[in-house]
C-alpha cells in the first residue's frame, strides 16, 4: 500500500497513470480563469448536471417523456393529465398539495414550474433522446415519465449519467429499483414482486389451491420479472405453470398464443400484458372462448382496461393496481384529487394520473425539505424517508433503493348490474400495506451509485 | 403445447393467417410478374386500405361499404401512382424502382399518421359474422372463419380476371413480349396501369378485411410487407398460384411453430424461405428464367 490517501481509496497502489492524470487535473484547474471558479466556490459546490444553471432564474423546467403513440399511448396520455394537474396545483399553491405535505408551498422553493412534453413511443432510444434534449436545451432540473420498464431503465441510466433527478412513470419491472436502480431515480408505483405477493393470497383464498396457470407475458423486463414473481408466490398455494405464452410488445393478433392457452388445460389465465396488448389479448381471449373456461387474473392492471373491454368481461376478475378512484370513500385526499381531476377532465382518474400527480407532489416536498436544487441535497432529502400523505394513505421512499413504500390495491370486477355509475367497475377487495410486501433492497441487486 | 387438439386448432388457425397472407402476396406478385416492378409500398397500401375502410365505416356503419371503400380507394391510389410515378421507372434500374416505391410507402404512412394520429383504429365484424362458433375441437371467432371464405372468393375473382378474361390474355401476352402486343395495336401501358390498380386493390381489400381481426395503426404495413415478401419468395416470384401456395405455407409455419414456441415462428418462416432459396431458387411454383 503506498501514497496515503489515494492508495487507501483505490485499495491498491497508485499507478503512474493515475498520478499523471491527477497532476494534469490540478494543473488544468490552476489555469482556469478565476471568474469561472468563483460562483462554484461561493456555494462550496462545483456545478453538477443542470445545477446551478437550471434553477438560477425565476422558474424551473421539468421534462416529461411518455409514449403518446403505439401500444402504451393511452396510459401515456393519462400520465400527462396527472402531471399537468399537479404542476397547475403546485404553481397555484393549492390546498390539496399542502394536505399531501405541509412542507409544500407555492411553486418549488419559490420558483414557478414550467414543463415540456415529448413522445417516447415507449422506445428506450427515443426516451433517452427526449431526456437528453430536455437536459441540454431546457436545463431541466427534473425529468420524468415512462410506461414501459424498458424505457424507465434507459431513463434511469441517462439521468444518473447526466446527474439530473428522474421520476419513474409507470414501470412494473423488479429491476427498475432492483439491479438497474440508480442514485438519481425514484419510483412511485408498485412492481412485479409486490403485486404477486399482494394478490396471490387473495387468489388462493378465492380460487382455491393447486391451480394450473397459463401466463400471457410481454417479452421484456417488466413481463419476465412479473411472471417470475407470480410463479414464485403461486407455488405457496400449489399453483403450477401450465404454459407461459411470451409475445412481443405491440402484438395485435394473439390467436396463436390463445390457442396454446386454450389447449393447455389451465384453470387460470394470468395476463401480464399491458396497455393495448392487454386490451386486445383479453378481447380476443373472449372470442376464443377462453374466458368461459378459465378465470382471468390481471396482476398489473392497465389504465382504462375495464372501459375498453367492458364490465361484462371484467366481472369477477381479480386485479392488482396502484389506485382506484373509489378509495375516495375512505381517503379525503383521494376525494380532493378525484374532484379536481373530474372538474378538469370530466372522468375519474386512473392510476396513471394518480401516479404522475403523486410524483410531482413528493418531488416538491423533497425540494422544500432540501431547501436547495443541488441534486445531492435533494436526493438526501428523498432518502431521509419522510412520510407524506397520499391518495393511498401514508407513504415514504426507501433510502436504500429509492422505491416508494406504498400499499397495493386489490380489486375485483363488479357485475354490470351492481355498478352504481358507468365508471364503477371494481370493488376494492383489500388494500395491502406496502412494508410487508417488499423484499429487502439488496435482493434484486440494487446498488445505488455516487451522488456526484 | 403439443397435443392433438392443439395441433388441429393451430393448423386451422394457420389456414386463416395464410389466407390473408396469400391475398396480400398475390397483389404484390401480380404487379411484379407483369410490370417487373417490386412495389415496396405494398404494405403501406394494405394499411391505407384499412384506414379508408374504417373512415367509410364511421360514416356508413356498413361493413360492405367499408370493404368496397377500402378496396376502391387503394385501387384509385394505385392507378394514380402508376400513372404519375411508376410509369417513369419501367426503364430504370431495379434499385431506382425499389427506392421510389419505398419512399412512397413512407409518404403514405406519415400522411396517415398526420391525419389520424398513432392510436389504433378498429371496426367490429359485420353482424352476420359476429360472435363465436364451436367447431367441436375448438371454439373459434366466427369472423375469422368468414375471412377464409371472403379471401377464397377474392382469390377466385382475381384468378378469373387474370387467367380467364381478355384482359388477362393481354396481360400474359404483354409479359411474354410487350413490343409484339404493342405492335398489334393494344395499348400495353393502359393494361399495365390496370394491372397495377388491381394489385393495389388486393392489398387494400386485405387491409380492410383484416381490421376486425386486428386493429390498425399507421405502421402495420411494415411487418406485413416483410411477411408478404417471404410468401412471394417461397411461392415463386411473379407466380399467382405460387403466392396462394406460399401464403398457406407461411400461415401454417407461423401457426404450427407457435405451438412449440411462438417466439420462434418468425425465425422458422425465414429458415424455410432460406431452404427454398437454396433448393429451388425460383420458388416452389416460379418459372425458370423469370423474375
Amino acid at each position: 500500500m503506498a501514497i496515503g490517501k489515494f492508495g487507501a481509496r483505490d485499495a491498491g497502489p497508485v499507478s503512474r497513470r493515475t498520478l499523471l492524470r491527477a497532476g494534469a487535473g490540478l494543473a488544468g484547474g490552476a489555469l482556469l480563469p478565476s471568474g469561472l471558479i468563483l460562483p462554484a466556490l461561493a456555494e462550496d459546490q462545483p456545478a453538477l448536471g443542470t445545477w446551478p444553471d437550471g434553477s438560477s432564474g425565476s422558474s424551473v423546467f421539468v421534462g416529461i417523456s411518455v409514449p403518446r403513440t403505439g401500444t402504451y399511448a393511452a396510459a401515456g396520455e393519462d400520465l400527462i393529465k396527472g402531471y399537468e394537474l399537479a404542476i397547475e396545483h403546485l404553481n397555484a399553491g393549492s390546498e390539496i398539495m399542502t394536505k399531501i405535505s405541509p412542507n409544500i408551498k407555492k411553486g418549488v422553493l419559490g420558483k414557478e414550474v414550467k414543463y415540456g412534453i415529448a413522445d417516447s413511443e415507449a422506445k428506450p432510444n427515443t426516451a433517452v433522446q427526449n431526456l437528453t434534449k430536455f437536459i441540454s436545451d431546457n436545463k431541466a432540473v427534473m425529468v420524468t415519465g415512462s410506461v414501459s420498464s424498458a424505457e424507465a431503465v434507459a431513463d434511469n441510466k441517462t439521468a444518473d449519467r447526466e446527474k439530473v433527478i428522474y421520476l419513474v412513470g409507470i414501470s412494473g419491472s423488479n429491476d427498475t429499483t432492483g439491479k438497474d436502480c440508480v442514485r438519481y431515480s425514484f419510483r412511485e408505483c408498485f412492481y412485479g414482486q409486490t403485486a404477486a405477493k399482494a394478490i396471490m393470497p387473495v387468489l388462493i383464498k378465492n380460487l382455491g389451491k393447486n391451480k394450473k396457470v397459463a401466463y400471457l407475458t410481454p417479452d421484456y423486463t417488466y413481463g419476465h420479472t412479473v411472471q417470475k414473481s407470480m410463479e414464485e408466490f403461486g407455488n405457496e398455494g400449489g399453483w403450477t405453470k401450465a404454459t407461459d405464452q411470451v409475445s412481443p410488445l405491440g402484438t395485435t393478433d394473439f390467436s396463436s398464443y390463445l390457442l396454446n392457452v386454450a389447449n393447455s388445460g389451465a384453470d387460470v389465465v394470468v395476463n401480464i400484458n399491458f396497455g393495448r396488448d392487454a386490451v386486445l389479448s383479453i378481447k380476443q381471449a373472449k372470442q376464443f372462448g377462453i374466458l368461459d373456461k378459465m378465470t382471468l387474473v390481471v396482476p398489473y392492471n392497465t389504465p382504462f382496461l375495464a372501459k375498453e373491454v367492458g364490465a361484462d368481461t371484467m366481472q369477477g376478475v381479480f386485479a392488482a393496481t396502484d389506485y382506484w378512484w373509489t378509495l375516495e370513500d375512505t381517503n379525503p385526499i383521494a376525494k380532493m384529487f378525484n374532484d379536481a381531476f373530474r372538474a378538469k377532465y370530466q372522468y375519474s382518474p386512473e392510476w396513471s394520473a394518480n401516479l404522475a400527480y403523486a410524483q410531482i407532489a413528493m418531488w416538491a416536498d423533497a425540494l422544500e425539505r432540501a431547501k436547495s436544487f443541488y441534486p445531492p441535497d435533494v436526493i438526501k432529502a428523498y432518502e431521509a424517508g419522510a412520510k407524506v400523505q397520499s391518495t393511498v394513505g401514508e407513504v415514504f421512499f426507501r433510502g436504500a433503493d429509492h422505491q416508494l413504500v406504498r400499499p397495493v390495491v386489490i380489486e375485483r370486477g363488479k357485475k354490470p348490474a351492481d355498478m352504481k355509475t358507468p365508471e364503477d367497475f371494481y370493488d376494492i377487495v383489500e388494500v395491502v400495506p406496502g412494508e410487508g410486501l417488499m423484499q429487502s433492497p439488496t435482493e434484486f441487486g440494487c446498488k445505488l451509485g455516487s451522488y456526484t | 403445447m403439443l397435443s392433438l387438439p392443439n395441433f388441429a386448432a393451430q393448423a386451422f388457425n394457420g389456414l386463416v393467417l395464410g389466407a390473408l397472407l396469400a391475398l396480400i402476396a398475390s397483389g404484390l406478385t401480380i404487379i411484379y410478374g407483369t410490370l417487373g416492378v417490386l412495389n415496396l409500398a405494398h404494405g403501406a397500401m394494405f394499411m391505407v386500405g384499412g384506414y379508408a375502410g374504417v373512415v367509410a365505416y364511421q360514416y356508413s356503419g356498413s361493413y360492405l361499404v367499408a370493404v368496397a371503400a377500402g378496396s376502391l380507394f387503394v385501387m384509385a391510389l394505385g392507378l394514380l401512382m402508376e400513372r404519375v410515378v411508376i410509369r417513369h421507372f419501367y426503364d430504370r434500374p431495379p434499385e431506382d424502382q425499389i427506392l421510389v416505391t419505398f419512399g412512397l410507402g413512407i409518404v403514405y404512412v406519415e400522411l396517415v399518421r398526420l391525419t389520424f394520429g398513432s392510436l389504433s383504429q378498429s371496426m367490429p365484424p359485420p353482424s352476420w359474422a359476429a360472435g363465436i362458433t364451436s367447431l367441436g375441437f375448438m371454439i373459434y371467432p366466427t369472423y375469422r372463419l368468414a375471412v377464409v371464405g371472403i379471401v377464397a372468393v377474392a382469390l377466385l375473382a382475381l384468378y378469373l380476371v387474370l387467367y380467364r378474361s381478355r384482359l388477362g390474355m393481354i396481360v400474359r401476352a404483354g409479359i411474354e413480349d410487350a413490343v409484339m402486343v404493342d405492335s398489334l395495336g393494344i395499348d400495353v401501358y393502359r393494361v399495365f396501369m390496370i394491372v397495377f390498380g388491381i394489385g393495389a386493390m388486393a392489398a387494400g381489400f386485405a387491409g380492410i378485411v383484416n381490421v376486425p381481426i386486428a386493429p390498425i395503426t399507421p405502421d402495420v404495413g411494415e411487418s406485413i410487407l416483410v411477411e408478404t415478401f417471404v410468401v412471394v419468395v417461397i411461392g415463386g416470384v411473379g407466380s399467382f398460384p405460387g403466392a396462394v401456395l406460399g401464403g398457406l405455407i407461411a400461415g401454417e409455419i407461423l401457426s404450427l411453430t407457435s405451438m412449440v414456441d411462438p417466439s420462434y415462428s418468425q425465425v422458422m418462416l425465414f429458415l424455410v424461405m432460406t431452404f427454398v432459396l437454396v433448393v429451388r431458387p425460383r420458388g416452389l411454383l416460379g418459372e425458370q428464367g423469370r423474375a
